[in-house]
């Protein structure tokens, strides 16, 4: 019985109001105030990121009018735009953010299971950011040695930053991996043990699918990453031998004797794709809700969106050696991860036709979320399409280190969950606030970036046809077998990046200024089914529920019920004669 | 990686295993309208839930330090035929870890029979056998500070020598493991000696201490047989 009592403690916890203004806002252990200072962290920084593609762009582009940065900066730049875009970005605002405000909200619970750890987590995710932007006032700036850090060349001298810039980064990633930690335990235990009432798994939306699966690959995956941050660290430090190989710097022998760079390679890309994962799968449950709520339909194949994201999840982790086809492997080895890398396309394929199947013939209404998932669907395709060329080892070595790889991994993984970002927070934006945005704003930004990243991104796939490489800080004319077009391509692409990342201050206007002025927002504007647009209060109070905890009685898709007298029927709604049962996971009962 | 490959296809089996066996296969509409499934609310097994998925955690991170340490020992498989390191000296292991072994194998049986205290309500047992496990334990770090410094200053140690690099490195993040757990046990120990704590509230810490306490043991024994038969 004493358990009881404990878990009744945690309860009163739960519903107790912090009042200051310190434990309310700033040192919170409130989901939602968490989920915030996630996404304002992640936001803040990726706009550093952003800055730093537009001086990158400006470079590529016009290297003789804009002459603002040096060749060293370039690859400085370079490799703190995509280690900041993809994990500092898009990992911690897909978990920390909307996985922090989702999960409770969605699965009816009061808050996450283990709070205090909760905000450590975002507090140790700042630490992170902090020691990350610190490189940049260290002696020799941030490291330059590309997103993937792959010794020796990280920890050389010649390579920019290659004394403390690489022990920043490393010793902040270590520190993201903690704070990762944390909040995967928490989402992860809180999902199995934290539902309300009737949220039976099978009942869970797919949002809660995608981040519950993306923070158990991230907290299997991550270890590979901390492992090869300590070991870099220790070969850069003190000298030992893990990844160095005994090489010539700058014309001297340098003390390392027999280490293994591929090993580095290794462990990097066992973290390393299914970091790819972390990041797409929260995209694909995201989507596939808005996709259900602003096409008033029910998900297509509930049960196989969830196996899907199984399926992918195990999956990537058995693909991650394709990222490394040149590295003089056995080709047995390139063979077995071509065929993982073509298996994990069909459960991919899967959620593609769902997804597709879900709006065929629905009620679609554009609005600015419907707007960006559409604009998902296109973009995945597209980027999924290449994925195929270069997951084929013959195709793959040529394609390798070109403008081509580029283009791929920007619209799969780059535009392509940003697309969903921006639309789950259009989406989630009335209930986080309690206002409504500017939809005309809404729209320009959507079509602005929509276009503006093919305009950027398009052409890349051109230019790595013609075998123009990749990290190149100028393409001089001495490189003859590029012709004049590239040039001509580079200016667009430059022209259209900038037009881009101006639009993104547009939407952080219709943000900032919506707060403020918007008009006030109904509690379930969208008119949905899930928990979360069922709270007492828009935006939710602390405890979410007031004083009885909801309880689920169907699943989360109940669009467009035959004999329903509205549209949708949330999932706390008992089944009666006005609310009949709806095609639970399409079945029809 | 064949052994971070077993790791994670095991990882993910059991996930799919665990999930297929609790409620992939429910079939929620085939229940009358009126009977709500049963679900959990806030319960207290979610800590023992959250330490589960954390030794996960700590098993991938081992597993992937062993993975590495087999890879840079033999080089590559799949990269030309499989060689040994050139710079790999194997080290003669201090015997004194055949000792340190042994207290901690103590330290996990000593913390078990605290749970068992703890689970009989006898106060001042739980007390007594919850400080001699944590000292047990803190004699264990001691014992391993002594092998490094042996190891330190043995005419083989260089930092560049793989093998010696890997054994710092392997043991002093199990040391580490063992520390923060000794963290949290002294924040048990010390809600134990409180007189206004009963001692069924810190009936659960004991037990996940336990837990953590024999699972920290499997991968010493796990490491040692490693660094034993290398």
């Amino acid at each position: 019985m004493a358990f009881v009592a404990i878990a009744d403690r945690d309860h009163e916890h739960a519903l107790h109001d912090p009042q200051s203004f310190i434990r309310k806002y700033i040192w919170s252990q409130d989901h939602k105030v968490i989920a915030i200072q996630y996404a304002l962290v992640a936001t803040a920084i990726g706009l550093v990121a952003l800055t730093m593609s537009v001086l990158m762009r400006l470079q590529l582009g016009f290297p003789d009018t804009f002459n603002i940065i040096a060749p060293q900066e370039y690859y400085q730049y370079i490799t703190m735009h995509g280690m900041i875009m993809v994990i500092y970005l898009l990992t911690a605002l897909f978990l920390g953010g909307f996985g922090n405000y989702l999960i409770p909200l969605m699965l009816g619970s009061r808050d996450m299971v283990f709070p205090y750890m909760n905000m450590l987590s975002f507090w140790f995710y700042l630490l992170a950011v902090l020691v990350l932007v610190a490189g940049f006032f260290v002696p020799g700036g941030p490291t330059g040695a590309g997103w993937t850090l792959y010794p020796p060349q990280a920890v050389l001298p010649g390579t920019p930053g290659a004394t403390w810039g690489i022990i920043c980064m490393l010793a902040s990633l270590a520190i993201f991996i903690v704070a990762f930690t944390m909040g995967g335990l928490n989402y992860v235990t809180t999902v199995l043990q934290a539902r309300c009432r009737g949220m039976t798994f099978m009942r869970m939306p797919l949002s809660v699918w995608g981040i519950f699966m993306a923070s158990i690959l991230g907290l299997l995956a991550f270890p590979a990453l901390f492992v090869s941050a300590i070991m870099m660290t220790l070969d850069s430090v003190i000298g030992t031998s893990f990844f160095m190989p005994a090489v010539a710097s700058m014309g001297e022998k340098t003390v390392h004797t027999g280490g293994s760079p591929l090993l580095f390679q290794h462990l990097f890309w066992f973290f390393g794709h299914p970091e790819v994962y972390i990041v797409a799968l929260p995209a694909f449950g995201i989507v596939s809700d808005l996709l259900s709520t602003h096409a008033r339909r029910n998900i297509f194949g509930y049960r196989m969106m969830v196996w899907a994201i199984l399926a992918i999840g195990c999956l990537s982790f058995v693909v991650w050696a394709h990222h490394m086809y040149v590295s003089g492997m056995n080709p047995y080895f390139g063979f077995f991860f071509a065929t993982t890398t073509l298996i994990i396309a069909v459960p991919t394929a899967i959620k593609v036709y769902n997804w597709v199947l879900t709006i065929w013939r629905g009620d679609v209404h554009l609005t600015v979320p419907m707007l960006f998932a559409i604009g998902f669907i296109f973009t995945f395709i597209n980027g999924g399409l290449t994925g195929l060329f270069l997951g084929n080892v013959t195709v793959d070595v040529p394609l390798s280190g070109t403008y081509f790889v580029v283009a791929h991994f920007h619209m799969v993984m780059g535009v392509s969950p940003i697309l969903v970002v921006f639309g789950a927070i259009y989406h989630w934006y009335p209930k986080i606030t309690g206002r409504m945005f500017d939809e005309a704003l809404g729209k320009f930004h959507f079509w602005m970036t929509f276009i503006g990243a093919y305009a950027i991104f398009l052409p890349m796939h051109y230019m790595g046809i013609l075998g123009v490489p990749r990290r190149y800080y100028g393409y001089s004319d001495a490189i003859q077998f590029i012709p004049p077009s590239v040039h001509e391509a580079n200016e667009w692409i430059s022209i259209s990046a900038m037009i881009v990342a101006a639009t993104q201050l547009v939407f952080l206007y219709n943000l900032i200024h919506s707060y403020f002025r918007g008009p006030v927002a109904d509690g379930n504007p969208w008119r949905a089914t899930t928990l979360e647009w069922q709270t007492p209060q828009t935006p939710p109070k602390h405890g979410n529920w007031g004083k009885d905890l909801p309880e689920v009685h169907r699943w989360a898709y109940d669009y467009s019920v035959p004999g329903a007298p509205e549209d949708f029927i949330p999932q706390n709604v008992p089944h009666s004669e006005k609310t009949p049962v709806g095609r639970e996971h399409g079945v029809p009962t | 990686m064949s052994l971070t490959v077993a790791y994670a296809a095991l990882a993910t089996g059991i996930v799919v295993w665990a999930i297929l066996v609790m409620k992939l296969r429910s079939k929620p509409w085939e229940a009358t309208a009126a009977a709500a499934p049963q679900a959990t609310g806030f319960s207290v097994s979610a800590k023992r839930i959250g330490l589960w998925i954390f030794l996960a955690v700590v098993t991938s991170l081992f597993c992937l330090f062993l993975s590495a340490y087999y890879m840079r020992m033999g080089q590559h498989a799949g990269h030309g035929s499989p060689m040994a390191a050139g710079d790999w000296k194997a080290i003669r292991d201090p015997t004194i870890l055949w000792f340190n072994t042994v207290l901690l194998i103590l330290g996990s049986i000593t913390m078990q029979s605290a749970r068992a205290s703890v689970a009989r309500s006898e106060v001042q047992q739980t007390r007594v056998r919850l400080f001699a496990a944590g000292l047990l334990t803190f004699a264990f770090l001691v014992g391993q500070w002594l092998a490094w410094r042996e190891i330190r200053y043995s005419e083989l140690f260089t930092p560049l020598n793989p093998a010696v690099a890997f054994f710092y490195v392997l043991t002093i993040v199990h040391a580490l493991h063992l520390l923060g757990g000794l963290v949290v046990w002294g924040r048990t120990f010390a809600r134990a000696l409180r007189k206004d704590v009963e001692l069924i509230d810190v009936r659960l810490s004991v037990e996940l201490t336990s837990v953590y306490w024999h699972y920290l043991l499997l991968v010493w024994l796990g490491l040692f047989a490693v660094l034993l038969s290398t």
